[in-house]
């Protein structure tokens, strides 16, 4: 792995009465893309402009390459932002918004320009020097945005809700752009969303946050395969959640009335669990080679795949599957050892 | 039916003229006998330009002038800086502060100026400042700053919150992100609290009136002094003060204007150019 870049530690941080962070561990690497992703009021922009420098933490300490940055002010930081609704200069051109910081810190006119062109070139916006930036679209907006951030060669790139002003199909474009863009500078990229597709699709790291608490920290499969808790599983795509499992011993979990062969290890005897099954993993099958079994309740047409409510004697499942099934039609349901993750209770 | 119609378009010139005759008819008359050879407010006798001779050598009228002007300049350059500032922090404080303060901010506007002007004169009086220059300085400045507030507030609030941010992220100390961008995009409601300051300042009686002393007098104290008698030194004076003005605004409307014709004319080119491309 890199090197550690930007070190959080036990962060916390009170708006009056308010506690928004409750203690934040954090260790962002050199090189990496970290997306901080949770719903909206769960800490991850304050945690982004702790960063930046926008706002102090109450408690705790922001290391920059190990060294604590809480006091520096913004201006003296080697990170930059790209906000959320883009905050351009309206009174400036394309070009004289990206040459914004340079011009701050007195760089010769011919390296501005150099280094001006060069990263427009980058983000697309090659020849719209002196367009009028409040006449262009939503993207190229938020292209010059990003431009003026990164011509300035920060070590760190903070995106705070970035794309969120765009539509859906732009909103992908930017996606793999972005990926894109962080692959050839090669800096950390702190990306900041609630849509926990963007953080998938995106992110190296996903640090999943709730209320002010991080409830979990790894790579996009990590965390959509093994969630740690019920708020992960949940937040992060649909799922079938079981709250009254009990892990009767390593590799075996049992629910529903029955047992069942799993990949987790580690609990204690008869403890308690929650078990997450995605809707993607269930097959239906024939009720004879079932062990649970259910009736067809609803069956929605999704494009690519048919969302299907199952039945049961204990709880309703969630599926989704190509096949059509008649509502009524008595069906079993099937999953495998390693569809089944086990969660400790929350 | 076109006859009617005609008659209406006759009726609606006829008023207009009417009424722009009723307002600048005055002005005329006084510009007029500005250049009257006779002492006669009601008959011209011929051309002169006797009344223009005599203001510019009527030390009084001179000094009157000067300190009009320079408490107009003095008043308009401190309030507009205070003004500014205060609406900028406004804008920053918390909801209920604002909008106190934006409602505290009307009183002196609504205020009439006699209301104003007795209470500042009891003010200094209580405070045992000599009245003169500086008392008559700092009441003008008390009575512009409102405006200046008043027009710059609402630009400021209309800016994106994070603009400052954005500008110190870049690396802008926050006094730069304050010259460099929010002083740019606010500039209009300055330049509008700066010209209604100047004018305030400028064309004040009764505050002036009250707060000066030590025979410190502007334009308008010498021109109430002057009227108890027949004197068109008066009417030189207003002929001057009404040409600046007039200048003034024919500037201050027409060179926006051309600005904005060349802007059209380059913005055209420039897309011809894009479209080449």
């Amino acid at each position: 792995m890199h090197n550690k870049i930007i070190e959080l530690k036990h962060l916390t941080k009170n708006f009056g009465e308010q506690q928004v962070l409750k203690g934040i561990d954090l260790n962002i690497y050199e090189n990496e893309f970290l997306t901080l992703l949770g719903p909206s009021g769960c800490g991850k922009t304050t945690t982004l402009r702790i960063i930046a420098g926008f706002e102090e933490p109450s408690g705790g300490e922001v290391l920059f390459n190990g060294v604590d940055i809480s006091k520096v002010p913004a201006y003296k930081r080697e990170v930059n932002t790209v906000f959320q609704k883009y905050a351009l200069f309206p009174f400036l051109n394309v070009y004289d918004n990206v040459a914004f910081g340079l011009k701050i810190k007195k760089k010769s006119k011919s390296f501005i320009d150099e280094k001006v062109k060069k990263t427009l070139k980058l983000v697309g916006l090659e020849g719209f020097d002196k367009r009028n930036v409040t006449l262009l679209s939503g993207g190229q907006q938020q292209r010059v945005a990003i431009a003026r951030a990164l011509v300035n060669e920060p070590k760190v790139l903070l995106l705070d809700e970035p794309l969120g002003a765009l539509d859906a199909k732009l909103r992908k474009e930017m996606q793999s752009e972005l990926k894109k863009i962080q692959k050839e500078v090669g800096i950390t990229f702190i990306f900041v969303t609630h849509d926990q597709e963007e953080a998938l699709s995106m992110s190296d790291t996903v640090v999943v946050m709730n209320e002010g608490i991080i409830q979990q920290i790894g790579s996009p499969v990590d965390i959509y395969n093994e969630p740690e808790n019920r708020f992960v599983a949940g937040f992060i795509g649909e799922s079938n959640i079981i709250p009254d499992a009990v892990m009767k011993r390593d590799l075996l979990v049992s629910f529903d009335g029955f047992d069942f062969d799993c990949v987790d290890k580690g609990f204690k005897e008869n403890e308690e669990v929650e078990v997450v099954l995605r809707p993607e993993d269930i097959d239906i099958v024939d009720v004879e080679n079932s062990k649970i079994k259910g009736k067809v309740k609803s069956i929605i047409f999704k494009g690519v795949h048919y969302e299907i409510v199952v039945e049961t004697q204990y709880r309703d499942y969630l599926i989704h599957t190509t096949d059509y099934f008649e509502t009524g039609l008595h069906v079993g349901l099937s999953f495998g050892p390693e569809d089944i993750h086990v969660m400790y209770k929350m | 039916m076109r006859k009617k119609h005609g008659h209406r378009k006759l009726g609606a010139g006829l008023y207009i003229a009417l009424c722009f005759l009723f307002l600048y008819l005055p002005i005329l008359v006084t510009m007029i006998f500005s250049f009257n050879s006779s002492k006669s407010l009601t008959k011209f006798e011929g051309f002169s330009l006797m009344w223009y001779e005599r203001l510019f050598s009527d030390s009084e009228i001179m000094e009157a002038v000067y300190v009009s002007l320079s408490v107009a300049l003095l008043a308009t350059l401190i309030s507009t800086i205070l003004g500014t500032i205060t609406a900028i922090g406004l804008s920053k404080s918390r909801k209920l502060l604002k909008e106190v303060i934006v409602n505290i901010n009307n009183v002196p506007i609504m205020n009439p100026d006699i209301v104003t002007a007795i209470g500042l004169m009891i003010l200094f009086s209580s405070m045992k400042i000599e009245k003169g220059y500086l008392t008559m300085l700092l009441a003008h400045i008390a009575f512009c700053t409102p405006y200046v507030i008043t027009s710059v507030y609402p630009k400021v609030r209309s800016l994106d919150p994070s603009i400052a941010n954005a500008a110190m992220d870049l690396g802008a100390t926050p006094f730069q992100a304050l010259t460099k961008v929010i002083l740019p995009m606010i500039k209009e409601g300055i330049f509008a609290g700066v010209l209604l300051a100047f004018t305030m300042s400028f064309d004040d009686f009764v505050i002036s009136y009250f707060v000066t002393g030590n025979g410190v007098k502007n334009i308008s104290i010498i021109v109430y002094n002057m009227t108890k008698r027949t004197n068109p030194t008066i009417n030189a004076l207003s002929t001057i003060v009404i040409v600046v003005i007039m200048v003034t605004l024919v500037i201050v409307n027409v060179v926006p204007a051309i600005n904005k014709k060349k802007n059209k004319k380059k913005m055209a080119l420039e897309l011809e150019n894009m479209n080449h491309i």
